[in-house]
């Protein structure tokens, strides 16, 4: 799991919005080929740090490293190194899954060789080469985000971003999706999830928990339980999380 | 009528909160009145003339004064011959040449037809028969003056055009600028307005509610009634202002004659969203089913007589064409409903129709 | 009130070529909290539109509080309170102006209401003048309920109102709903999240269009006809890939921080199966734990998917 490598490395992360402090001096590492899962209830700041770690958003303070590269200062070289996939946006739907394949693998530099036979490899591992040709519209959701996923992957980043990637999907095609995040991660890729799944948090290597801009928790899930003495994730984040939820705004 | 009341508040709310389109649907027409007002004058000032003449004398030099008294043209070259001529058109440096025949003066005197060429720059043909027009008056003009120190009697008939002695276009322009900007804003932001709810999600509450499709209508197109009303005056104030265009008639019956005007606008862009739920579509159908007609078809630019059969029977159906003459009637000749009755009973039955048509279309359900 | 508050008998509903409800029956009691559980493309959302006079069934029939949802809308409307989610909201308007706006809509004021609507909006009037945009997830959902109620709906319709909020928020959300039940309210809600459904008095799993079983969580769960482990080991993935080499294995899927086992076969029971399964993964170097456990509605419901 770990290989002493860090790909992801946050110290002191901050940003305001005007007299609104959304993500507060959060710092946290993330190694090499881990599962890492960051979760939060909304409006705890979990969306602004991923914007700021996927090169979208400056920080106001702190700094970050991922891949390598310096969020701030290399934005743009972060953004080619890593793949982000997230619920409300996976594949365009008038495009085929080849389609849409070519076009990120065009963004993401890659030859049409390469396009080529990494899409064939990709839609083997799936056994979707049926219906390769089908426009995404077509194709019920639970393929959709399975495929959005792989397609993230097909230039090799060593980082992929997951912004709750099962949401709204059936139980089953949502383990099936977790078996592929493993097996990306024997692979040596790095994965940062966010979830309201907590049943999910309990897959990950590793979690964070954000409440009100903060890190609260970070650790294994069994380090976690034992060290606040709950008996699952969805204890321990109710118990961090309601504090803070009874102030009720962002 | 609670519930109306409450979805009146809503709308009125939206409207006051969304500042940027406030300022949009409030600005924009003044601005746009500005704009073209200014920009798409047909009128002609400060021709610069180029004059030929190769022998110049007293008559010649009341002829040459005659066209820069008028301050409609100003010579800036004169020439001794021809030559020079098609280079200044080329370089745009002449609009119009007068070209002056080397014995003017001798064959004025003695009887025999005295001629002078006038030459103008028809590139824009437009610009060019009137630059013509003008040239031909002061002609006229001082023609008459000669014939008259030279004691011969003669009846002059006077040319006086009637209700815009000076032809000025913005007069005609003015209330035909009105419709158009009053027929896109009023389409369009119905048409948007309605679209956003179903488009946000909150319509299908709202379907849901005892409140029945007429009364979401009327709770949609009050407002913006109120704002396009707004907006009847701010242009009206400018027309009179700036531009100087007179108000002959009753200004009472021009705001209503407007109201009713806005009112049929909105009705149509009821009916332009009721059949979509994509506020980019229906934006797209407010543009192209209420500006470019208007703008083509209801007499503002293009004038309606000169229009082939089939667009004039079409132009027909174009509210802006009726509202258009309205407007000019009341505007420029002073005349009231005594006149134009026909043509508000036919905005009259505009309105009622389309306000059916549009409420029955609105579907009560999602399908 | 005599009548069943809903009544569903063989409704289908297609859009263009996709059957979006298949054949669905089903009928909630006066006072119960009855909840459809299943993923998004399962038709939840087609009836609850239905239900709500918004869309009119290809074939079968349904009833709301008696009356005939494609004949009688404007009787049902009147007396229903349902809300699509978040999105029913003003972004624009207050928490307040929402509130107002719908009791309006509904010829009544909150004034009117307050004292019903109080166990929830109370919770919302420290930020009343608050626009609704900017509150969080957890607020968006309290002030949709109150938007529903503030009329006194003898029927609550609420689709998918916990989706893509928080864990902490969705555990509220069902205590105000347990509340409004407490108080005689009949409650029709849909979920995607499973452990939702124990929250319920009877369930509808749902996937596809198709209802997959409707009864009680318990009697749910009762059904689940096989023997289910529980198989608890270090290295979670590998073991999950050992599993599945294992020749008897029928199922075997990751649950939270252990793995769930069904075997092919038929005539075991349980404890047998489970000592078969621990030498098995011990032989392949895995210190498992395992043990038979009772199964819980994802568990029925994947079975039944499958």
């Amino acid at each position: 799991m770990t290989s002493g490598d860090l790909i992801i490395e946050a110290k002191d992360l901050t940003r305001t919005f005007g007299s609104f402090t959304a993500v507060d001096h959060i710092t946290f590492d993330v190694h090499r080929g881990e599962v890492f899962g960051f979760l939060g209830a909304n409006g705890a700041g979990k969306t602004t740090a991923i914007r700021m770690l996927i090169g979208l958003l400056a920080p106001t303070s702190g700094h970050a490293t991922v891949a390598g590269f310096d969020i701030a200062r290399e934005s743009e070289k972060v953004k080619q190194a890593i793949g982000y996939m997230s619920q409300k946006f996976s594949l365009y739907e008038d495009l085929t899954v080849r389609e849409n394949a070519a076009l990120y693998g065009g963004i993401y530099g890659l030859t049409d060789v390469q396009i080529r036979e990494r899409t064939e490899e990709m839609l083997q591992r799936l056994k979707f080469e049926h219906a390769a040709n089908e426009r995404v519209r077509a194709i019920p959701l639970g393929w959709r985000q399975k495929l959005a996923f792989s397609v993230s992957l097909l230039h090799r980043p060593p980082v992929v971003f997951l912004d709750e990637p099962t949401g709204g999907v059936d139980p089953i095609t949502r383990r099936q999706f977790w078996e592929l995040i493993y097996e990306t991660a024997q692979g040596g890729t790095t994965v940062l999830v966010t979830t309201h799944y907590m049943d999910e948090a309990e897959y990950c290597d590793r979690v964070s928990i954000m409440v009100s801009g903060r890190i609260d928790a970070l650790g294994t899930p069994s380090e976690l339980k034992s060290e606040y003495g709950v008996g699952s994730i969805e204890d321990l984040f109710v118990r961090l999380a309601r504090p803070a939820e009874s102030a009720g705004s962002k | 009528m609670r519930s109306l009341f409450g979805l009146l508040r809503k709308e009125a709310l939206h409207i006051i909160r969304d500042k940027r389109t406030l300022t949009v649907l409030l600005l924009l027409p003044v601005i746009q009145v500005v704009i073209f007002g200014y920009a798409i004058r047909t009128d002609v000032d400060n021709v610069r003339l180029a004059v030929v003449d190769p022998a110049p004398d007293e008559m010649t030099l009341r002829l040459r004064s005659r066209f820069t008294a008028a301050a409609v043209f100003r010579t800036v070259a004169v020439l001794p011959n021809e030559a020079p001529l098609e280079r200044l058109f080329q370089k745009g440096a002449a609009q119009a040449a007068l070209i002056i025949e080397p014995r003017f003066a001798e064959h004025l005197a003695r009887g025999i037809p005295a001629r002078i060429l006038i030459i103008t720059d028809a590139t824009d043909p437009n610009t060019g028969s009137t630059i013509q027009g003008y040239a031909e008056r002061v002609v006229q003009q001082f023609e008459r003056e000669v014939r008259a120190n030279a004691g011969v009697l003669q009846i002059v008939p006077q040319a006086r055009l009637r209700f815009n002695p000076t032809a000025e276009s913005k007069n005609l322009f003015v209330p035909g600028l009105m419709a158009f900007i009053l027929t896109i804003i009023s389409s369009l932001m119905t048409a948007i307005t309605i679209t956003r709810e179903k488009e946000t999600g909150t319509m299908e509450t709202l379907l849901v509610s005892p409140l029945r499709p007429w009364q979401i209508i009327v709770g949609k197109v009050a407002p913006y009634l109120a704002l396009g009303f707004i907006s009847i005056v701010g242009v009206l104030l400018e027309a009179r202002l700036i531009f100087r265009v007179p108000i002959r008639g009753s200004l009472v019956l021009l705001l209503a004659e407007g109201l009713l005007f806005i009112l049929v606008s909105l009705a149509l862009g009821v009916l332009i969203s009721a059949r979509t739920s994509n506020q980019r579509v229906a934006m797209l159908g407010a543009l192209v089913g209420t500006m470019l007609p208007t703008m083509i078809l209801s007499g503002f630019i293009f004038p309606i007589e000169s229009m082939p059969a089939v667009l004039r029977y079409l132009s027909n159906i174009i509210p802006a064409r009726w509202f258009v003459v309205i407007a000019r009637g009341i505007m420029l000749k002073g005349i009231g409903l005594g006149y134009l009755w026909q043509e508000t009973a036919i905005l009259v039955f505009m309105a009622l129709f389309l306000l059916v048509v549009s409420t029955r279309s609105f579907s009560e359900r999602l399908e | 009130m005599s009548e069943v508050p809903v009544r569903v008998e063989r409704l289908v509903k297609r859009f263009g070529e996709t059957v979006a409800v298949n054949e669905v029956s089903f009928s909630v009691e006066q006072g119960e909290l009855f909840g459809f559980i299943g993923p998004d493309g399962a038709g939840k959302t087609t009836i609850f539109r239905t239900l709500a006079t918004l869309l009119i069934p290809d074939s079968g029939s349904a009833t709301v509080l008696g009356k005939d949802v494609v004949k009688d809308l404007w009787d049902i409307r009147p007396r229903l309170g349902y809300m699509a989610g978040r999105f029913s909201l003003y972004p624009d308007l207050s928490v307040e102006e929402n509130v107002r706006f719908y009791a309006s809509v509904f010829g009544t004021t909150i004034a009117a209401e307050y004292e019903r609507i109080k166990p929830i909006y109370s919770q919302l009037e420290p930020f009343k003048h608050r626009r609704a945009g900017a509150l969080s997830g957890g607020m968006k959902q309290k002030l949709a309920l109150s938007c529903a109620l503030v009329h006194r709906p003898e029927l609550l319709l609420l689709d998918e109102p916990t989706t893509g909020v928080d864990a902490v928020s969705r555990r509220e959300f069902w205590d105000l709903l347990a509340q409004l039940k407490a108080g005689g309210l009949t409650i029709v809600v849909s979920t995607p999240y499973m452990d939702e459904a124990d929250r319920c008095d009877r369930v509808a799993l749902i996937a596809g269009g198709k209802i997959l079983a409707t009864d009680t969580p318990t009697a749910i769960t009762r059904s689940f006809d096989r023997p289910l482990l529980s198989v608890r080991a270090a290295d979670r993935y590998r073991a999950l890939l050992a599993l599945r080499g294992f020749e008897h294995t029928h199922t075997v899927f990751p649950f939270g921080e252990v793995l769930h086992y069904t075997d092919k076969r038929s005539d075991r029971n349980a404890a047998a199966i489970a000592r078969e399964v621990g030498e098995f993964m011990a032989g392949k170097g895995f210190d498992a734990d395992v043990k038979p456990i009772p199964a819980s509605i994802e568990d029925t419901f994947m079975e039944r998917l499958a």
